[in-house]
């Protein structure tokens, strides 16, 4: 049964930020003189930041991000987190994929969340993934989702040498995929599967075809150009209700200043490039955009980087989202600390709760396994 | 039955076994192990030279990453080089199945070394005595930390590895959850595990972690009087796995997963009673269960074969190593452990203590794609003598070929495979849209990839 507290369903864009994001170099207390004590070589001041108000500045590296922040159209969760943090990439990724922080479950998230929104399956694009393997977050019992390197090549022999004669490779296969009525071999699940990754596929190597936008997206740049095939199956206007792309690594032991300001640069100007498609679309208020990471970073710095921590910082953008901080700046007094962290204060299951049923409209404790308030971060 | 029919079952049954028992072989490997007979094969498959790995310098020297792995990403490349060359191909497999039943992953254990150390374990002693298989396991410091033995104490016991040792590692449950076993029984399993730990390690150092080791600290140990399973005793943990491993639940538990992992997804009662019946009467010894399964008439019947779902792993090493391209440990054979990640097997990773769900779950739309993409990738390698030596066995054959010969012969150049009907008739239409195949033909050898391309795409390929 829908859910959606009044509002209008919209599609998800979920940018995961893989290895660990800095919380504090990417939302600055750049009045805090804790931050610069504890982070002698590696404070942002000065030309380094943006400030929003008298407490937190943006990484310098993220104007697209002030501006998108001044229009309204972003939350910014800090503090963002989960209980008795763990600091393994892996687990914590998994967590954050799982909605599960005390379980070790198969099945993501999203992936249920698809299954709520297609119970048959018959779209086998409505999970979108930009990217090889399937992240846990989308993986569910039943559920298709395709994963794309880029779309023009997406599909089966794309990239097979010397294949002289791929579509009539490709016809060949087609007609073996055909689901049978009777239960003989190979079995009807693996026959539909097929049929339904064939599909898929043909539906989004065509996607390019019908999209027409004057938005430049960067070349070199990984995320840009993720973002760009999202935003060519959104005007494809396939039914995709949850798109999925990661941009990384953030596991900046070392080197952070540069690492870490390239990685920003490169995806503030992926978003803000992706968000002048959607506009142009017309599609600002039917798209949100969320931006996590499995962890924040150490408060203190080791010299040129900083390792594994707890309590985060993430992003909401869209037409729809109201804009503004939420939470609290956890504070960084050495009583305040969690083990060298900082503390949560803010569950993501409550985010989660807010997306499954303030944007993609569906009931989210089937999801969550349990009930999580929603956040109020969602215009009607 | 003709003599040449005679030899061509032989040839298909002993194909079969090689799947199972290990990763498929080439056509020449399959002929190789014919001319020494089924039964021959099988005490061969089932008894690997323990002996110093020779490739393990070489692995050491290529592998700079990877020694003393830090994570299991770092292992990896190890594992993968393994199941890409090793000739015994039956102890890759049997790790293969513990690392899935008694499954410890890098999601918590995040240490590269000790995952290979496990791996080595299973190597060693993954074909003995099940009793002896969970001893083992149970003094594996990554499966103390895993399952949070760590936490147990004589006053407080954790009931982690208690409840996992008797769910999911040996007596198993039904589908409502019941059990042959009491939550008393878990609450006194864990008491007897109190003071079995890893000893405290060292945190990494720059290029790797310090091994892992057991410890058991008597003090922190619960010696007292315990009730387990109707038994009565000052039971430690060798004394719990002991009574265990007496347990018609067990003998069944095992025979179950030995059946699913090597016979076919869905399960036959009457087999796996046999089975367990045969685990009673040798205490367990995994050895003289694989022979049974090996050696019965079910196992080799038709019905079972291509019965089974390829696990990613299965499906990668098995079409991996017909391109016999792997001289030395490089990034060849290490980014084959990707592969398996991009269909849904983090090798060194299972999802969770239980494991990975095997069978038809592993083919979700993503993963059929990056299978096919793989599979025809692979026996597209023209540059590789495995392949090339296929397309000799193709061209070889008395030609011309008629479309439904062309498809046999590349069907037994693939290693002695075979289609369900449907599949075999779309692939031979295909083959008629050019006629009969002669190997001096132009363009033969494309010809000839091409169809092995297209029999690794069905979905009959995905069965093994």
């Amino acid at each position: 049964m829908p859910k959606n507290n009044g509002h209008r369903n919209k599609n998800l864009v979920v940018i995961q930020l893989s290895g660990g994001n800095d919380y504090l170099n990417t939302l600055v207390p750049y009045q805090d003189g804790l931050y610069y004590d504890f982070r002698p070589s590696m404070g942002l001041k000065g030309e380094d930041v943006i400030p929003i108000d008298n407490k937190c500045a943006f990484n310098s590296n993220m104007g697209p991000f002030k501006t998108l922040f001044d229009q309204d159209k972003m939350a910014v969760m800090m503090g963002i987190g989960y209980p008795e943090p763990n600091r393994s990439h892996f687990r914590s990724m998994d967590i954050w994929h799982t909605a599960e922080p005390f379980t070790s479950s198969p099945e993501g998230w999203l992936g249920k969340a698809n299954s709520l929104i297609d119970p048959d399956g018959k779209n086998p694009v409505t999970t979108v993934n930009f990217g090889r393997g399937l992240p846990r977050a989308l993986a569910s019992q039943g559920v298709s989702v395709a994963s794309v390197g880029a779309l023009e090549s997406y599909g089966l022999y794309t990239g097979l040498s010397g294949a002289s004669n791929r579509d009539a490779m490709l016809d060949t296969v087609s007609r073996i995929y055909q689901p049978m009525a009777d239960g003989g071999f190979p079995s009807r699940r693996i026959l539909e599967t097929g049929r339904g990754a064939l599909d898929g596929a043909d539906l989004l190597r065509e996607a390019p075809s019908s999209y027409k936008s004057n938005v430049e997206y960067p070349e070199d740049n990984p995320i840009a150009q993720s973002l760009k095939g999202i935003a060519q199956v959104m005007s494809a206007e396939l039914g995709t209700r949850i798109y999925y792309a990661a941009h990384g690594s953030f596991d900046t032991h070392t080197n952070e200043l540069v690492n870490h300001a390239l990685l920003w640069d490169q995806l503030s100007k992926a978003v803000e490039c992706f968000w002048d498609d959607v506009q142009q679309q017309g599609k600002g208020d039917e798209t949100v955009i969320w931006m996590f990471s499995e962890f924040g970073r150490r408060i203190a710095d080791n010299g040129t980087g900083t390792d594994h921590g707890s309590g985060g910082v993430a992003f909401m953008i869209g037409d729809s989202v109201k804009g503004g901080l939420y939470g609290d700046y956890p504070k960084l007094d050495l009583s305040e600390q969690l083990e060298g962290d900082v503390h949560f204060n803010t569950d993501f299951r409550q985010v989660y709760s807010t997306l499954l049923e303030d944007v993609l409209g569906i009931e989210s404790e089937p999801v969550l396994k349990q009930k999580f308030n929603t956040l109020d971060l969602v215009k009607i | 039955m003709t003599t040449a029919t005679s030899a061509r079952t032989d040839v298909s049954l002993i194909a079969h076994l090689l799947r199972r028992a290990g990763f498929g072989a080439t056509r020449d490997q399959i002929d190789a192990y014919t001319a020494k007979g089924y039964e021959q094969t099988v005490e061969e498959l089932l008894h690997p030279k323990r002996e110093e790995a020779e490739d393990q310098d070489l692995m050491d020297r290529y592998f700079i990453a990877s020694v003393e792995a830090r994570s299991v990403g770092h292992a990896d490349p190890q594992w993968a080089w393994r199941l890409a060359t090793s000739q015994k191909p039956l102890e890759e497999k049997i790790a293969l199945f513990w690392h899935g039943l008694l499954a410890v992953g890098g999601i918590k254990l995040d240490h590269g070394l000790e995952m290979l150390t496990e791996i080595d374990l299973f190597r060693r002693v993954g074909l003995g005595s099940f009793q002896d298989i969970l001893v083992e396991i149970s003094r594996n410091p990554g499966m103390m930390y895993w399952l949070d033995n760590q936490n147990s104490h004589k006053d407080a016991p954790n009931e982690n590895y208690g409840r996992e040792l008797l769910e999911l590692f040996s007596m198993g449950i039904d589908d409502l959850g019941g059990g042959a076993y009491t939550e008393d029984d878990v609450k006194t399993a864990a008491r007897a595990f109190t003071g079995w730990a890893s000893r405290a390690t060292p945190p990494p150092f720059f290029l790797g972690p310090f091994p892992m080791e057991f410890n058991f600290d008597s003090s922190d140990h619960d010696d007292g009087e315990k009730t387990f399973l109707g038994e009565t005793g000052n039971f430690n943990g060798e004394d719990i796995i002991e009574i265990i491993a007496k347990q018609r639940a067990t003998a069944r538990f095992i025979a179950f997963r030995l059946y699913l992992f090597f016979v076919a997804d869905e399960p036959n009662e009457p087999e796996i009673e046999l089975l367990a019946d045969v685990f009673q009467e040798t205490n367990g010894d995994i050895r003289s269960l694989l022979r049974s399964i090996f050696n019965s008439d079910h196992f080799k019947s038709k019905a079972v074969r291509f019965r089974k779902v390829k696990s990613p792993a299965e499906l990668v090493f098995g079409t991996a190593r017909l391109t016999d391209r792997f001289d030395i440990p490089d990034m060849e054979s290490s980014s084959l452990a990707n592969q398996a990640l991009f269909m849904g097997q983090h090798l060194l990773n299972p999802p969770s203590v239980e494991g990975w769900h095997e069978g038809e779950e592993w083919v979700d739309s993503g993963a059929l794609i990056e299978r096919i993409n793989f599979a025809s990738g692979e026996v597209g390698r023209t540059d590789a003598p495995g392949i090339q030596r296929m397309i000799e066995l193709v061209g070889n054959s008395n030609d011309p070929l008629e479309p439904a010969e062309f498809v046999e012969a590349c069907l037994d150049a693939l290693g002695s495979i075979d289609l369900g009907n449907r599949s075999k008739s779309v692939l031979i239409d295909h083959a008629s849209q050019i006629g009969s195949f002669a190997s001096d033909n132009p363009g033969s050898a494309e010809r000839t990839v091409e169809m092995f391309q297209l029999i690794v795409s069905t979905p009959d390929y995905q069965y093994c």
